[in-house]
């Protein structure tokens, strides 16, 4: 960071553009390999994304979980942590925000219910990213491995709690009642013909404004309070936090809380809003997505909502693309996702000195001609 | 879109048939052609109408078992009809509702939503759509517009119980699940009731391969376990677990035990090895939704599928011909017949979350 050469609008701007493009012209390879035209299917994928109502809502609604788990990342990134558990803590989160509804539900009306549904998946996704926080500060067990076995646990458990606890009685599939009417978040469609204007049915939610206050939220926390400086003071360099007086064991821990609470939003989007009740799988990698998300929106929120709105239109412009073109099934699309991960996330910086390179050369050149300008000029 | 352009491109055909045959002379033999012509025509104008559609669910149409059945189903109803269909397979949970509605939307009809996952995706959507017509499969959604289609897997399970109790000589035989579920359970309680039905001390060991979706996909993991149950003294294994059924398979045939077949008839896989399979007719209900649309015959409603309908049952071939006495079969043939009849009532696991046999 030190020696940045490049401008910000190149560094944030125009590289994740060009990592897009390239890996859209990959993308674009392997669709000509299989017969069918690149130029149709980018139509069909940004139409399907953009192009009509439906299709906005649903890109939408799963940039609302991606934004949740993007600052999960984020969050915990600042830390120096790399938390690849937000689908484990996702999930249990969203066993919090069932439980405390179908506790709840017929009691009370959504707007009541909406901050007891929220702590307690707050307090159920800190708690399990609590564990592997207190290992990694206290017992040194690396946090990349802890959670990403907490995730297989996570899952076992949901897996027992809904064969077995939680099923609705009679039920094939290991899922629990739906939650009483009133008890569920708004859908936007519903949201907007309350005020008279009509938008297609789609999944979207109030969760949308809640993922929204989050980004505010974390962005207050990390660069305007004094935990938000201890997290990137840590992050920055664990040892000069140490000799600055910081409780660097305490900070992991609560970073780390924060992260799975933010992580259990998902919950709140899916199980309140989306399904209307506690499913097997409901997450659907939206914690790994997460991860990408964060990396490309640079760990912070405006990045992070413009990278969720990206990965939310590749996964609704994917699932259109499987349905117009039927030769491009679901396992291809699951390609072209994990091109524009690879590219934006795990290449972000393949190009940079490339770039610096070329725009080092493009200053001295015009710097020099300047000067030779102010020479001829003199003389 | 696309898919459906042949059925119209077939049914233009058809016509230009029938123009050339109104010039030809007007013998008897021609007014019969003129005839098998008009009711080629009337069919194939069905044919361009219907516009028949699937939706997958998450395993995937290639899915080795449950998927796929209904795969091959509606496949040999293209093969049979021309009649090309629309397809999607879900990749998330939010995207059931989606595609449904989706297949709606664009006035296919009818339907097929494959598995118990889709029941509120096909409940909503059948209420936004009462034109349309669905086929659910493995679950009930009680609309006016949908069909649901059902197994009683516990009665095939019932009967290849008996026959792994008969056959076994150790008198312990062994079930491997598939991911721990409550139809899965239903299979394994049935598989229990028939053994002990057949055999009265059999003891029945049972394991189940995970409990997330990747269980019915891993084969590696269905051999160990069915290896472990070899050991405590199992001799016949039966797999109700998708892919992860081939390792169990493996597995009796390396260790010279038997091992029987779960979905559709898997007797092929090893003959000497494979005592049966407990087949459960996925593709037979695709098929027939679509058949039954094509020909006006279809029918909203619930459609039990168990032995007396055929949708379960056990199967008896030439690669098992040798392995199974006339004993066996006519214990098993008995046993079925007095299910169809009602004298034995096999207990439904899912009725209600417990299998009084296996206490």
């Amino acid at each position: 960071m030190s020696n940045r050469t490049l401008p910000a609008w190149i560094d944030i701007g125009l590289i994740p553009l060009i990592n897009i493009c390239l890996a859209f012209i990959v993308s674009a390879g392997v669709i000509m390999l299989i017969g069918e035209s690149p130029l149709e299917a980018v139509q069909v994928m940004l139409f399907g994304a953009f192009g009509y109502g439906e299709g906005i809502g649903y890109t939408l609604y799963y940039a609302t979980n991606f934004i949740f788990t993007g600052l999960a990342v984020a969050v915990a990134f600042h830390a120096g942590l790399f938390n690849i558990g937000g689908e484990g803590q996702a999930y249990l989160g969203g066993l919090g925000v069932g439980l405390i509804c179908l506790m709840l539900d017929s009691w009370l009306p959504w707007w009541a219910l909406l901050p007891f549904a929220i702590a307690a998946g707050a307090l159920f996704g800190a708690a399990w990213a609590y564990i592997p926080a207190y290992l990694q500060a206290y017992r040194g067990s690396h946090i990349v491995i802890t959670t990403i076995m907490f995730n297989f646990i996570a899952s076992a458990l949901m897996v027992y709690l809904l064969v077995n606890v939680l099923i609705e009685p009679g039920s094939m599939s290991p899922q629990t009642r739906s939650l009483a009417e009133g008890a569920t978040l708004p859908y936007m469609y519903q949201v907007f013909a309350a005020f008279g204007i009509e938008i297609e049915q789609s999944p979207l939610n109030v969760s949308l404004i809640l993922a929204l206050l989050a980004c505010v939220l974390v962005w207050l926390l990390i660069w305007h309070t004094r935990w938000g400086y201890a997290i990137r003071m840590i992050g920055f360099n664990e040892k000069a936090a140490v000799y600055s007086g910081i409780n660097t064991r305490r900070t992991i821990v609560i970073s780390m809380c924060i992260s799975g609470a933010l992580a259990a939003m998902v919950g709140i989007n899916e199980v309140m809003g989306a399904q209307q009740r506690v499913l097997l799988e409901f997450v659907a990698g939206a914690g790994f997505t997460g991860i990408a998300v964060s990396l490309m929106g640079r760990n912070h929120p405006l990045g992070i909502i413009a990278a969720s709105i990206l990965f939310g239109a590749l996964y609704q412009g994917g699932a259109e693309l499987s349905f117009e073109i039927s030769t491009i099934t679901r396992d291809l699309v699951v390609v072209i996702q994990g091109l524009v991960i690879l590219f934006c996330g795990a290449l972000a910086y393949m190009l940079k000195p490339t770039l610096e390179k070329l725009f080092l050369r493009y200053t001295l050149s015009k710097a020099a001609r300047q000067d030779n300008l102010a020479e001829e000029a003199q003389s | 879109m696309r898919d459906w352009q042949f059925a119209s491109d077939a049914q233009s055909i058809t016509k230009h048939n029938n123009k050339a045959m109104t010039t030809g002379d007007k013998s008897m033999k021609f007014q019969l052609l003129a005839l098998s012509a008009a009711v080629a025509i009337s069919a194939s104008a069905t044919a361009a109408d219907l516009k028949p559609a699937v939706v997958f669910d998450m395993g995937g149409k290639f899915d080795k078992s449950f998927n796929e059945g209904v795969y091959n189903g509606v496949e040999r109803f293209k093969k049979e009809t021309g009649i090309k269909y629309k397809e999607f397979e879900v990749t998330n949970p939010a995207q059931r509702e989606q595609a449904v509605r989706k297949m709606a939307q664009r006035k296919a009809d009818p339907v097929i939503s494959v598995g118990f996952a889709q029941a509120s995706a096909v409940e909503k959507a059948s209420k936004a759509y009462p034109d349309t017509r669905f086929t659910i499969i493995d679950m009930v959604v009680d609309q006016p517009n949908v069909q649901s289609v059902v197994f009683k897997e516990q009665e095939g399970s019932f009967l290849v119980g008996m026959l792994a109790a008969m056959k076994s000589e150790s008198k312990v035989v062994s079930f491997v699940g598939g991911m721990d579920i409550p139809l899965i359970r239903r299979f394994n309680c049935g598989y229990v009731q028939g053994a002990k039905y057949a055999v009265n001390n059999v003891e029945v060991i049972s394991n189940m391969t995970g409990t997330t979706p990747a269980a019915w996909n891993d084969p590696g993991k269905g051999g160990e376990l069915a290896k472990s149950q070899f050991d405590r003294g199992s001799d016949v294994v039966f797999a109700a677990a998708g892919a992860t059924g081939a390792g169990v398979y493996q597995a009796a045939k390396d260790a010279g035990k038997f091992a029987i077949g779960v979905d559709s008839n898997q007797n092929h896989l090893h003959p000497g090895t494979m005592l049966t399979s407990m087949t459960k007719q996925v593709d037979i209900a695709a098929y027939n939704s679509f058949k039954a649309a094509q020909d006006g015959t279809w029918k909203p409603g619930i459609n039990v599928l168990g032995l007396a309908e055929g949708g379960v049952d056990w199967a008896l071939d030439e690669h098992n011909k040798d392995l199974i006495t006339p004993e066996m079969k006519a214990a098993v043939e008995q046993a079925k017949a007095d299910i169809i009849a009602g004298k034995i009532v096999v207990h439904d696991y899912m009725a209600d979350n417990t299998c009084p046999a296996m206490n």
